[in-house]
């Protein structure tokens, strides 16, 4: 039987507490999901929840109205508890119309609560969702055992705005506005964080203004007045470390962590690159902060970005480029370039499906090798890969500070799940950042000895002398330099030699790097849950229920891979049993493998879908029986 | 009274890295390298501030042989490592190497954004119509019909005409010289050099190993008068022996005529700030084995003032920096929307 909640019980609400809520919000890319997910989003976050967000876009820009390949989604989680994923399953399912509801029930709970707007399960949305002739989920039976509110969204907004003088398409958009009304009742929410962002929004039309804020309030009251609902929830504040906080997502974090890099060290920043889906936003955060000195290049071709950010880092700027899994492909050989030249490179690449062009807006970890392998030659890059959104800051700084340091291309991997999902940040404040050091050559005098652009120190790094230093005018090349003078050279021995101390080179960055450390339970056990990337806030909150259980299981999360911290094999040989969670088909855990000798068991994932904390769970579960 | 520090004059010389050039005796490129160190020392260009970036090639073998600094990159990009370093530093004197293969073939798409940007930059494009370094395989450039190793029956493919790509590339300065007349190439490359802007200056150069005598017609006595004509800002089209011929315009159509046939106001000056006239100029294309080829046109096409790329990147930031004011690290950190939790 479907709980339809027409009636409330004697006209009385039941107030719910509840230490954590997943609202997955879906409609077409056209219904304003994205903003009504985000408004909600800053709400909460105000009100001192912890959160975490995650978007889900179709791969079309405006496929078809109303079919599945069109729906948008936004699942927020919010709670009063600590959160690291954005839920694994939806506790409400807000539907704008039937392929809304066709591609995002099995994300709801058994038992969930469905908000339908009624007219987006017309003959017509019904047809175009492809059910069949006659079929209303809404009625077939389909939502059984889950609570249903049936609200005529679109109707009730026409109503609303009947005076307003609007024409019906603006009407219409501002349908999301009731949903959100709606909700933020539900969910014992105030509106002026809303009111005050659509005021700002809408400055220049006031119009608009009144309109939104009208349906807003329609929705909240709608609450309250339809005798509809039996229920309100409420989600009390987070007992969260004291501090000022702001949301942020994974690609504006890595934007500004390079702009930090480049405003601690006093480099200009520059950033070559090239748009592609799910990198872009990086280049959109870089380029409106032209005021930090940032010089952002949308070049004709992923090549020419990095070779023009690879011609800033020979002038002294911070080189940067930006790009996911096909634009890393064309970089290849300049990443090789910028490998032997010993410059320094940052080189962000944001995961997604692949091979070729594969699931361009879904997210997935398989560039691993790439960042690794990827070239020809021995080709020794470091490779650093960021854990959650926010931790894309922390990851694009210390990328920045080891290019600089020991002068070399270094990868930041992050994904389309964290690139674009959000969650609270504590505000760090310039002065606390680590500082990077950056050392130019010094001016030489004719009489002074010759320069040797190659010379190493003791962290077998070369100097970086840029353009404009008097006395130092010398060539760089791809052709293999002589150790001594940095000529060209095509000496057998020398060749070898050359090889080994680039990677030695590279090797010697762990001792510049933190060790390895556990993020949950004991240093031995039956189990390590060993991560790497965005997979981060599903396998810490797996660790943490096996661990409550008082499942003898711990968890390392691997912020460095290449090279490694030095202590991770010793790590990883204390547990019985070594499970890897990578939504790919098994890279790391090879490395793990050849590199310390475990038989590492492999949880892999490969559906452009991160991964739900009760797949970690189970396959933990199956190793430890 | 002081007595007067003379500094001692540098010569083309200075220039000159302390690397063994390697090319084969007898390359045209010697000759350009020798060109170049020349224009450095008379125009007293800075060594430290000076950079020679270039692809890959025999000719792209060249910053090595530069006493400045410089950077051998990866094959056809050199336009990319360019603009990415003017952007960065626009104070710095820049030039760019590169083969036909280089910037017609992999590099053709970086080379027409390099001249639609204008960075400011001078191009030499070392034209020998073959790929020189991996040993004589066709170009972009060589002739249909081309007989080399990896077409032993014969090109198939039209071949590129580069100045003609320039101007539909919005490249700001044109021109063509030669190897084997260093008189005509210093004043180009000097011209070059002052213009802001692209500078695309192609040179045609003898690769004596691969494709000897590609350009014989145009650089040999014998035939260099009928074959050529040298273009001049204000100057009417003249050529061959004693400049008995010369060129008019019929309507949009080139003419060869007697000069002594013509009156005066009939000829066709050059004007290298016309668009439309410089483009025709730029198909003079034909074999000059052909009966009735137009003479191949050296000198300088088309010249136009147009903002360099660099210089509006800079102006934006400026002008963000007055508008919004400097940097606040801190603001940035921030964002907009913080909340404080106790
Ligand atoms: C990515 C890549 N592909 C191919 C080559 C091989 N290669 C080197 S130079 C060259 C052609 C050079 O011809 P051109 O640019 O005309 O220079 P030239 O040697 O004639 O001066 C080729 C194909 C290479 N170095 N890199
Ligand atoms: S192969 Fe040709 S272009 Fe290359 S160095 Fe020899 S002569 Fe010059
Ligand atoms: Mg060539």
């Amino acid at each position: 039987m479907i709980e339809r909640c027409f009636a409330r019980n004697m006209g009385q609400i039941e107030n719910q507490i509840k230490d954590e809520v997943t609202i997955l919000f879906a409609g077409d890319s056209g219904d304003g999901i994205q903003l009504t997910g985000g408004q909600f989003t800053d709400t909460a976050a105000l009100l001192g929840n912890d959160i975490s967000t995650f978007p889900n876009f179709p791969a079309e820009i405006r496929a078809p109205q109303g079919t599945v390949a069109g729906v948008s989604g936004f699942q927020l989680h919010f709670g009063s508890i600590e959160l690291f994923t954005p839920g694994d399953h939806a506790d409400v399912l807000v539907v704008m119309n039937a392929a809304a509801l066709k591609s995002n029930l099995d994300s709801l709970k058994k038992g969930g609560i469905v908000v339908a707007n009624i007219s987006g399960f017309d003959k017509k949305n019904l047809r175009l969702a492809k059910y069949d002739d006659g079929v209303n989920p809404l009625n077939d039976g389909t939502l059984d055992g889950y609570k249903i509110h049936e609200v005529d969204v679109t109707k009730i907004t026409r109503e609303t705005l009947k005076e307003s003088g609007l024409g019906t398409k603006a009407v219409d958009r501002s349908k999301n506005m009731f949903v959100l009304g709606f909700l933020y009742w539900m969910y014992n929410r105030k509106l002026d964080n809303t009111i005050r962002f659509l005021e700002k929004k809408f400055s220049k039309k006031p119009e608009l203004i009144q309109s939104n804020i009208a349906v807003l309030k329609a929705g909240y009251y709608y609450g309250d007045t339809a005798e509809a609902i039996a229920s309100r929830f409420e989600v009390k504040p987070a007992n969260i470390k004291a501090g000022t906080y702001r949301n942020i997502m994974g690609n504006e974090a890595t934007a500004i962590g390079l702009i930090a890099a480049s405003q601690k060290t006093g480099l200009n920043l520059f950033c070559g690159t090239y748009p592609i889906t799910p990198a872009s936003d990086i280049l959109h955060f870089l380029s409106k902060y032209k005021n930090f000195g940032v010089k952002t290049v949308q070049a004709e071709d992923e090549i020419a970005g990095i070779c023009a950010a690879i011609g800033a880092s020979f002038g002294g700027a911070l080189g940067i480029t930006t790009s996911s899994g096909p634009g890393i492909a064309l970089k290849g050989e300049a990443i090789g370039l910028a490998n032997i030249y010993e410059i320094p490179l940052v080189i962000v690449n944001v995961q997604r499906g692949g091979p070729s062009t594969g699931l361009p807006t879904k997210t997935e970890q398989a560039d691993l090798f790439q960042a690794l392998y990827g070239r020809n030659g021995e080709s020794p890059i470091p490779v650093i890969a960021a854990q959650s959104p926010k931790d894309c800051f922390s990851a694009a700084y210390e990328a920045c500070r080891i290019a600089i340091e020991h002068m070399t291309p270094v990868f930041l991997l992050t994904d389309g799940y964290i690139a674009n999902g959000s969650e609270p940040w504590e505000v760090i404040k310039s002065e606390d950042l680590p500082d990077i050091e950056v050392k130019f050559a010094e001016p030489r005098e004719l009489e002074d000895p010759a320069f040797l652009p190659y010379k190493r120190n003791e962290k077998l790094v070369r100097p970086w002398a840029i353009p404009g230093t008097k006395g130092l005018a010398h060539r760089i090349g791809g052709l293999e330099k002589d150790f001594e003078t940095g000529n060209v050279s095509y000496d057998p021995e020398n060749h070898e030699r050359m090889v080994k101390v680039r990677q030695a080179k590279v090797d010697k960055i762990a001792d510049y790097i933190p060790e390895q450390e556990l993020d949950a339970g004991e240093d031995t056990g039956d189990v390590l849950l060993l991560s790497w990337g965005s997979t981060y806030g599903a396998v810490k909150t797996a660790a943490k229920i096996l661990i409550n259980e008082g499942e003898k299981v711990s968890h390392a999360h691997v912020k460095y891979l290449n090279p490694l911290p030095k202590n991770l094999g010793e790590l990883v040989k204390k547990f019985d049993k070594v499970v890897m969670p990578e939504m790919n088909n098994g890279q790391f855990i090879k490395i793990i493998r050849e590199k310390f000798l475990v038989d590492a068991i492999g949880l892999n994932k490969i559906k452009g879908l991160p991964f739900v904390t009760q797949e970690i769970v189970k396959k933990v579960k199956e190793v430890l029986a | 009274m002081m007595p007067e520090v003379k500094e001692k004059k540098i010569t083309a010389k200075d220039y000159a890295s302390d690397q063994d050039v390697k090319w084969c005796p007898g390359c045209g490129d010697y000759s350009i390298l020798k060109q170049v160190q020349s224009v450095c020392a008379e125009l007293a260009l800075k060594k430290d501030e000076t950079v020679f970036i270039s692809g890959i090639g025999c000719s792209s073998r060249f910053p090595y042989y530069m006493d400045t600094y410089g950077m051998h990159s990866i094959h056809g990009r050199g336009p990319a490592f360019v603009m990415g370093l003017k952007t960065a530093r626009p104070e710095l004197n820049v030039w760019m190497i590169t083969g036909d293969g280089d910037s017609m073939s992999i590099g053709g798409n970086h080379f027409i954004h390099l001249l639609r940007r204008n960075v400011d930059v001078n191009v030499l494009l070392f034209n020998n119509q073959i790929y020189g370094l991996t040993k004589g395989q066709y170009s972009p450039t060589s002739e249909q019909g081309k007989v080399t190793k990896s077409t032993p029956y014969g090109s198939i493919d039209h071949p590129f005409n580069p100045l003609s790509l320039a101007m539909g590339a919005e490249a700001t300065f044109v021109a063509r010289t030669m190897d084997r007349d260093p008189k005509h190439m210093r004043p180009i490359l000097i011209e070059g050099e002052k213009h802001r802007g692209t500078s695309l200056i192609e040179i045609y150069q003898n690769c004596n190993i691969f494709n000897d005598g590609a350009f014989f017609p145009f650089t040999e006595k014998t035939t260099k008068a009928d074959n050529t004509i040298f273009i001049e800002h204000g100057k009417p089209l003249l050529f061959g022996a004693e400049h008995r011929k010369a060129i008019v315009l019929d309507g949009f159509t080139p003419k060869v005529v007697n000069t002594a046939d013509v009156a005066e106001t009939e000829l066709w000056i050059h004007d290298k700030h016309d668009r439309v006239k410089a483009s025709i100029l730029t198909r003079f294309f034909d074999d000059p084995r052909e009966e009735g080829a137009l003479p191949r046109p050296f000198g300088i096409f088309y010249q136009e003032k147009r903002p360099v790329y660099e210089e509006g990147v800079s102006a934006q930031v400026e002008k963000h920096v007055k508008e919004k004011g400097g940097p606040n690290l801190n603001l940035l950190l921030e964002g907009p929307n913080t909340w404080t939790i106790k």
